[in-house]
């Protein structure tokens, strides 16, 4: 049965260089611990190149030129990590969640699926650097030798069955040891580096006998991984869907700008993790962790002095009718969101949630109707909001109530279903040939002053708009009508329709006439 | 030598100015063409421009002069207050939505009544409205006190340039995006000074973004603006609202309530129509309108 172990070399640093790729070339080092104790915790090939070593102090490791440094994130790592297991379940559903550098797969049955050994070990390696890892992958047949392989070769590496003496007899020992800190590691490596032993062949060379009386049954086990002899199963791991990107920023940003940098590059990462998952976005929550202070050294709680100064949190969701999973869209939307709900104070840290749903297939047919594609419908509605208001765009929904402007506005959203909304015919059953005369609102009414002669009325004037006003040529009406009166804005109101003498020709209008407030109001005109 | 070579083929072979039977004739100067000049489309081989489909307007005796909407054309319907624009702007935007088509609506002056279109069954899911207004973030105007009507006109006149500005806008982002049936602007309520100012650059780009699209592009405006951007333009006038009365004292001629509720008469006339050829003499399609109050 082969197994595959993923290893990302410098875990720490590469967790860090997920969010910005283009320092990878560039020597490159994590700090730990608080100032001024910062050191070096990890480094990459070029700072090591550099001269950089692990435990060096951060004022050494400045001297070094062109050396970048970052403070160590454990947020970032652990999103690394769940990165790294969602590229592995990808290609098998019995992962192993080793250490957080390390991954094991199990491949029995998979090379009918997708392939011989090596391709699957450069697939795998090609979909853990699509998400911003550069790994390397090891094939063997039991899941301890894998791993020794990932940690030793660069690359890939597949190890046939029956030379997996051979092949990991060139590794140094430090592989034996390298993800165990304890007492008896260290002074299990110490003893052999004082026998002499450099690499693997030297420790499978020594007796089985003495070693064992020498160092009991833990040496003989450390032979038998050197020797490639061990097998064990598997703990799969069962990760709960979690689809997070988090990212901390060493100097607050007070400009939108970068944030959409920021948040394209994490955008990219939650699409590339649900896309493995064959899943799609359905609601997106950002999370911005704001500064009220703008300088650290002047905000200083003089009466907790060993206080955090006090941070605010900055929320925004996303809905979206249907899911999907285009990063682009998506960058948009919050890009035009923030724009019109800019978060007011420098923003310290980012945390971007994805709450996943199954896409919805659209089967298209021959001669349905045109209708707009969802993204762009998406973005072309978050656009006209910014321009008109959030809530002066939508679809209706009728009220059931027989108030005046009994609607309100909703997210307007294309039905795929084909079932025809019964939302219009919900007040009656008319003649679906009849024309309708329909009414045009003044939003707001016209206020206007009304004489009266025998109780109706005989002559108008409004004062904001002096093409209405004269005598009134027609009316009929009222017709009354009145609700609610169990509440407290309940409604009462005379309704007349009339007809005035304009310069264009005669115009038809609904006055209104309230009864509770004694105003006299032009609600709209028939057109 | 090359124009030896073209007047002895000439000579031979006589130039295609003769009547179009001359089949051989037209082949060999096609061929002639083709030899000298390959880029040279012959012009009995230019792209003829399909007819644009036409759809119901909602109304049949409007689709009975005009065809119906052209898709992928900007129509113009165009008259006075109370001359029947909205309702034929009801019209076809519930034909549309149940053509099972997404309409939008650019309400510039916030007049789309619900309670109108209701009862007669449009599918609301189907219809996105814009409604124009005020917007703080958008509008640059500050609010001024009204005391004086010279200021208030101001005032009104800063509003109804915003929400122009507004409407062309989210008009464009509406035609670009595509998808849409029908995508209604409705300028009935905004002053005929300020509609004619709207730059024809504006109406021009409209017409060639649905241009090529199943969208029919519907303007309704207090008088014809679009001058040749719209293949239709309708007038429409109310027999009722037409008719002025002689005198002040005597009684025009307008409907009892009675035939107000049932029978709201308008005419629609074409006015110019880019589809087919415009009749020598004006045709009116009559046509009547119930209030939703009769029921």
């Amino acid at each position: 049965m082969p197994f595959a172990c993923i290893f990302v070399s410098d875990f720490s640093v590469q967790a860090l260089l997920r969010a910005e790729p283009h320092l990878r070339m560039q020597p490159f080092a994590v700090l730990e611990d608080k100032a001024p104790l910062q050191k070096v915790f990890a480094m990459n090939e070029y700072a090591r190149s550099a001269g950089v070593n692990c435990g060096m102090s951060k004022l050494q490791a400045e001297t070094c030129p062109a050396l970048i440094l970052r403070e160590r994130s454990l947020e970032r790592e652990t999103s690394a990590h769940a990165a790294l297991i969602e590229c592995a379940q990808s290609f098998s559903p019995q992962v192993e969640d080793t250490a957080p550098d390390t991954v094991i797969l199990d491949l029995a049955g998979m090379e009918s699926l997708l392939g011989p050994l090596h391709k699957i070990a450069r697939d795998v390696v090609r979909g853990a650097s699509e998400l911003g890892l550069e790994a390397c992958v090891a094939v063997a047949h039991n899941p301890d030798t894998a791993v020794l392989a990932a940690r030793g070769f660069s690359g890939v590496t597949v190890i046939p069955e029956g030379k997996e003496e051979e092949q990991l007899g060139s590794l140094p020992l430090e592989v034996l040891f390298a993800d165990k800190n304890d007492e008896e590691s260290i002074q299990f490596c110490e003893t052999f580096q004082r026998w002499g032993i450099r690499y693997l062949r030297d420790l499978t060379a020594l007796p089985d006998v003495a070693l064992s009386e020498r160092l009991g049954e833990h040496g003989i086990f450390l032979q038998k991984l050197a020797r490639g002899k061990t097998f064990r199963t598997l703990v799969p791991v069962e990760s709960p869907l979690n689809f997070e990107e988090v990212f901390e920023l060493e100097h607050a940003l007070v400009l939108l700008e970068p944030l959409a940098f920021l948040l394209n590059g994490m955008l990219e990462q939650l699409c590339a993790r649900l896309s493995a998952h064959a899943l799609a976005i359905q609601e997106l929550r950002l999370e911005l962790e704001l500064q009220n202070g703008w300088n650290d050294e002047v905000w200083i709680d003089h009466v907790h002095p060993g206080r955090a100064q006090i941070r605010e949190h900055f929320h925004r969701t996303i809905r979206l009718p249907n899911p999907m999973l285009d990063s682009k869209t998506f960058l948009k939307l919050l890009q035009l969101d923030l724009k019109a709900h800019p978060p007011g104070a420098p923003i310290s840290k980012i945390r971007l949630t994805a709450e996943p749903a199954h896409p919805r297939p659209a089967q298209n047919g021959l001669f349905l109707p045109p209708s707009p594609e969802p993204e762009k419908l998406e973005l072309t509605l978050a656009r006209i909001a910014a321009i008109v208001g959030e809530d002066k765009v939508g679809s209706l929904q009728i009220l059931d109530t027989h108030r005046p402007e009994g609607f309100r506005m909703q997210r307007f959203g294309i039905d795929d279903s084909g079932k025809p909304s019964t939302n219009g015919n919900s007040h009656g059953k008319r003649n679906p040939d009849d024309l309708v005369t329909a009414l045009r609102i003044l939003r707001p009414p016209l206020g206007i002053t009304v004489m009266m002669r025998e109780g109706r009325p005989v002559q108008i004037h409004c004062k904001k708009n002096r093409a209405i006003k004269g005598d009134i040529l027609w009316a009929t009406g009222p017709w009354r009508s009145s609700g609610d009166w169990w509440e407290q804005d309940g409604w009462v109101r005379d309704e007349w329709d009339i007809a005035i003498q304009q310069e264009s020709g005669i115009a038809f209008y609904r006055l209104v006439h309230d009864l509770l407030s004694g105003r006299w109001q032009l609600e709209g005109s028939y057109d | 030598m090359l124009s030896t070579s073209i007047f002895s083929s000439l000579t031979t072979n006589p130039p295609l100015v003769t009547a179009p039977s001359s089949h051989p004739r037209k082949i060999s100067a096609e061929a002639l063409l083709n030899r000298f000049s390959p880029n040279v489309v012959p012009a009995s081989r230019l792209e003829v421009r399909p007819t644009p489909e036409l759809v119901s307007s909602g109304i049949e005796q409007v689709d009975a002069i005009t065809g119906g909407f052209p898709r992928g054309c900007m129509t113009e319907v165009c008259g006075p207050n109370s001359s029947g624009r909205t309702s034929l702007l009801l019209a076809a935007l519930l034909a549309a939505t149940r053509r099972a088509e997404v309409c939008g609506l650019v309400d510039v002056s916030d007049a789309f009544d619900p309670a109108s279109a209701a009862p007669a069954g449009m599918d609301f899911q189907k219809l996105l409205w814009v409604r124009c207004g005020e917007n703080p973030k958008f509008s640059s105007s500050k609010k001024q006190d009204s005391t004086s009507s010279k200021a208030s006109c101001d005032i009104d006149t800063k509003k109804n340039a915003d929400r122009i500005e507004q409407a062309l806008r989210v008009t464009d982002l509406l035609v670009q995006s595509g998808g849409f049936g029908l995508v209604a602007i409705d300028l009935a309520d905004v002053p005929l000074k300020m509609a004619r100012r709207i730059p024809l650059a504006s109406w021009f780009r409209f017409q060639r973004a649905v241009e090529y699209t199943p969208t029919v592009l519907l303007l309704t405006t207090p008088g014809p603006c679009t001058q040749s951007c719209a293949a239709l333009l309708l007038k429409m006038h109310s027999q009722a609202a037409g008719k002025k009365p002689r005198s002040p004292l005597s009684a025009p001629e307008l409907p009892s309530h009675a035939e107000f509720l049932e029978g709201f008469h308008v005419n629609s006339e074409i006015l110019r129509s880019h589809l087919q050829r415009k009749p020598a003499k004006s045709v009116a399609a009559p046509f009547t309108t119930k209030a939703v109050r009769a029921g």
